[in-house]
């Protein structure tokens, strides 16, 4: 591995009891990049997280932050790191600024030094009129916004976030996504792990997508859109004449779906109405020309034809198998592969 | 321990000044973490009932309702109750350092601690110091709520001053079992239990409240054998408070001071590396 890698995880295992969290994972995190760490609940974010930071030892593998060996030299790589965790793991009798100064002196930055700082963040959080009010009074989005605050105490290189922004209402999301922009820009590098597409597609350079402790994707987000062809096609039928029978309706629909049946990658779905036909197609070229040249030859009348690029929602749906939470699909079956014989979840939402 | 932290940089300003550099920082995350501590006590008081409140109410409480009923030969019972109220009231107390470990393993700040750069250990030394003060004015308050009922003594001030550490000394130690308890427990209620389970019964089976001639025959073996009545007999040894003990034959209870001294430096012997063993393990996963 070149030098220029700021975290590197090869091969990290590691296992609860009976739980296996993670089997085997391997990334490795350029410098000044973020990487998004993606993946359902129990997927082994925070288990990876968690090697990387010192806090648990890897069953088998290896991990390097900042180019030290995380099991070798744990103090050594602590020197390096932030670390805003998901649960508060901040002092709730302290306050806020109590909080970050303890921080500070504990990594050995001096007193006077820590004020500083603590002081600067608070401002930079917009917590400056909370700074002295004990911990417990704060609003969970204070919280987060302190604990991310408290990783940046002794400004380190790299960064880890576990789910930043989990909790927080719109307004504290952005401000959390733009102060990770402004770290990166200075250099920093970040890991961060979520649940939330939208924010790995808007932060991250490069995403790593983990199910049942694999890894199932590695890619930029376009990468990873790309990878997962399937277009989604949409079709809107033309409003049949006034006082038209339902059955004439369903017949009319029915042969659109049989026009377009040959293009597509998996049956057709065709709303309650019977007006919109919607189903999963490969983005080929010439895909919408071939959609209507058979639409017309079927003599069905159309008002609208959409081809939706898929969003990272797409993506993650196709890959981890739709499912938010662990089941008990075979783990990590057909990497990256195309979406399977569910695609109908929900038919012509957006 | 020392050579790790000495071995990244071959070059460089010499071992002496890296040496006092590493015991400085060790020094600073000890404070910090005892500072913490201490802030957490001025944020809830009534946390420290326990050495405040108590101490006054046993005080009263022995003093006037069950004092009257014991004699005291050679002296009052106020007179005779005090090193034994100190020691009751310091040793129950260690209960607290038991908790308060209960407590921040439980929840998520461990984590952020063993993230840091820091000294991990200053996370049970600055927990046995802030425990320290706690304790110190617990002694204090003692002493005041003593000196109400009648407690009088007329040694030295440097008798007077050695019989309190002695004290605080044992409390010291044993605070270090509490943190083997509190790091070992599930939860701080189960923590608490502890107190109850075993502190209690440690200071009551003791010579603290009163002599133990008066137990039955194994009672009193145990009794004279705990170390909290050498502790106690010490303490009213310094302080030439009235000592029943000093007419039984067990080795401790002729030499109360030298045994406490012995078992305080045993058990922290023992206490302070398992207590750091067990802190490693717990947070090893």
């Amino acid at each position: 591995m070149p030098n220029d890698m700021m975290i590197e995880a090869e091969e990290l295992a590691k296992r609860y009891g009976e739980t296996r969290a993670l089997a085997g994972v391997d990334f490795a995190v350029p410098g000044g990049s973020i990487l998004g760490l993606l993946g359902p609940n129990g997927a082994g974010k925070t288990t990876a997280v968690r090697i990387l930071t010192t806090l648990a030892l890897p069953d088998a593998g290896r991990a390097r932050v900042a180019g030290v060996d995380v099991v070798g030299h744990p103090a050594e790589v602590r020197r390096h790191i932030g670390v805003a965790a998901q649960d508060a793991t901040l002092d709730g009798l302290l306050s806020g600024r109590q909080n970050l100064v303890l921080v500070g002196e504990l990594s050995d930055m001096g007193r006077r030094a820590s004020r500083q700082r603590a002081t600067e963040l608070l401002a930079q959080f917009e917590l400056t009129d909370a700074s002295d009010r004990v911990l417990k009074g704060y609003s969970g989005g204070m919280r987060r916004r302190l604990d991310l605050a408290a990783a940046l105490m002794t400004r380190p290189p790299v960064l880890f976030l576990d789910e930043p922004t989990t909790g927080l209402d719109p307004v504290s999301r952005q401000r959390v996504w733009e102060a990770v922009r402004e770290l990166t820009a200075a250099g920093v590098t970040v890991l961060l792990t979520t649940q939330y597409l939208d924010e790995a597609d808007a932060l991250a350079d490069q995403i790593v997508v983990i199910d049942h402790g694999r890894v199932i994707a590695n890619g930029t987000p376009q990468e990873l859109k790309e990878a997962s062809r399937s277009a989604r096609l949409e079709v809107t039928l033309t409003a049949p004449y006034p006082g038209a029978v339902e059955a004439t309706v369903a017949v009319e629909a029915t042969v659109a779906a049989e026009a377009i049946g040959s293009l597509t990658t998996g049956p057709v779905h065709i709303s309650e109405d019977g007006r919109r036909l919607s189903a999963g197609v490969d983005s080929a070229p010439g895909l919408a020309t071939s959609v209507v040249r058979a639409l017309d030859a079927a003599g069905v009348l159309v008002d609208n034809i959409e081809i939706r690029q898929p969003s990272l929602d797409d993506v993650f749906f196709s890959l981890t198998g739709g499912h938010l939470a662990p089941e008990d699909d075979q783990p990590g079956s057909g990497a990256a592969g195309p979406e399977g014989a569910r695609p109908e979840m929900e038919g012509a939402g957006t | 321990m020392t050579t790790s932290t000495l071995r990244p940089s071959p070059a460089g300003t010499g071992i002496p000044g890296k040496l006092s550099a590493a015991v400085a920082g060790r020094v600073g995350n000890v404070w910090g973490m005892t500072r913490r501590n201490l802030v957490h006590i001025s944020r809830e008081p009534m946390q420290l009932s326990d050495v405040t409140l108590q101490p006054v109410l046993f005080t009263v409480l022995f003093v006037y309702i069950l004092g009257g009923g014991i004699p005291i030969p050679h002296g009052s019972y106020p007179d005779f109750a005090l090193a034994g109220l100190l020691a009751l009231n310091l040793v129950t107390s260690t209960m607290g350092t038991a908790v308060g470990l209960s407590t921040d393993l439980h929840g998520g700040i461990v984590d952020r601690f063993r993230a840091l750069p820091m000294w991990q250990p200053a996370v049970l030394v600055g927990r046995s110091f802030a425990d320290l003060m706690t304790s110190c004015l617990c002694a204090l308050i003692v002493a005041v709520s003593g000196l109400a009922v009648g407690w009088r003594t007329d040694a030295g001030a440097g008798a007077i001053i050695g019989g309190f550490a002695l004290v605080l000394f044992f409390t010291y130690s044993l605070s270090w079992i509490a943190a083997c308890v509190g790091l070992n427990s599930k939860s701080p209620e189960s923590a608490a239990s502890f107190g109850f389970i075993v502190l209690f019964p440690l200071a009551f089976i003791s010579n603290a409240l009163v002599p133990t001639q008066h137990m039955p025959g194994w009672l009193q073996a145990v009794a004279d054998w705990n170390p909290v009545s050498a502790v106690a007999a010490g303490a009213r040894q310094l302080w030439g408070n009235p000592n029943p003990s000093a007419a039984i034959h067990a080795w401790p209870m002729q030499h109360p001071v030298e045994a406490a001294l012995i078992w305080s430096v045993l058990i922290l012997a023992i206490a302070a590396p398992l207590a750091s063993y067990f802190f490693r393990r717990r947070t090893t996963e």
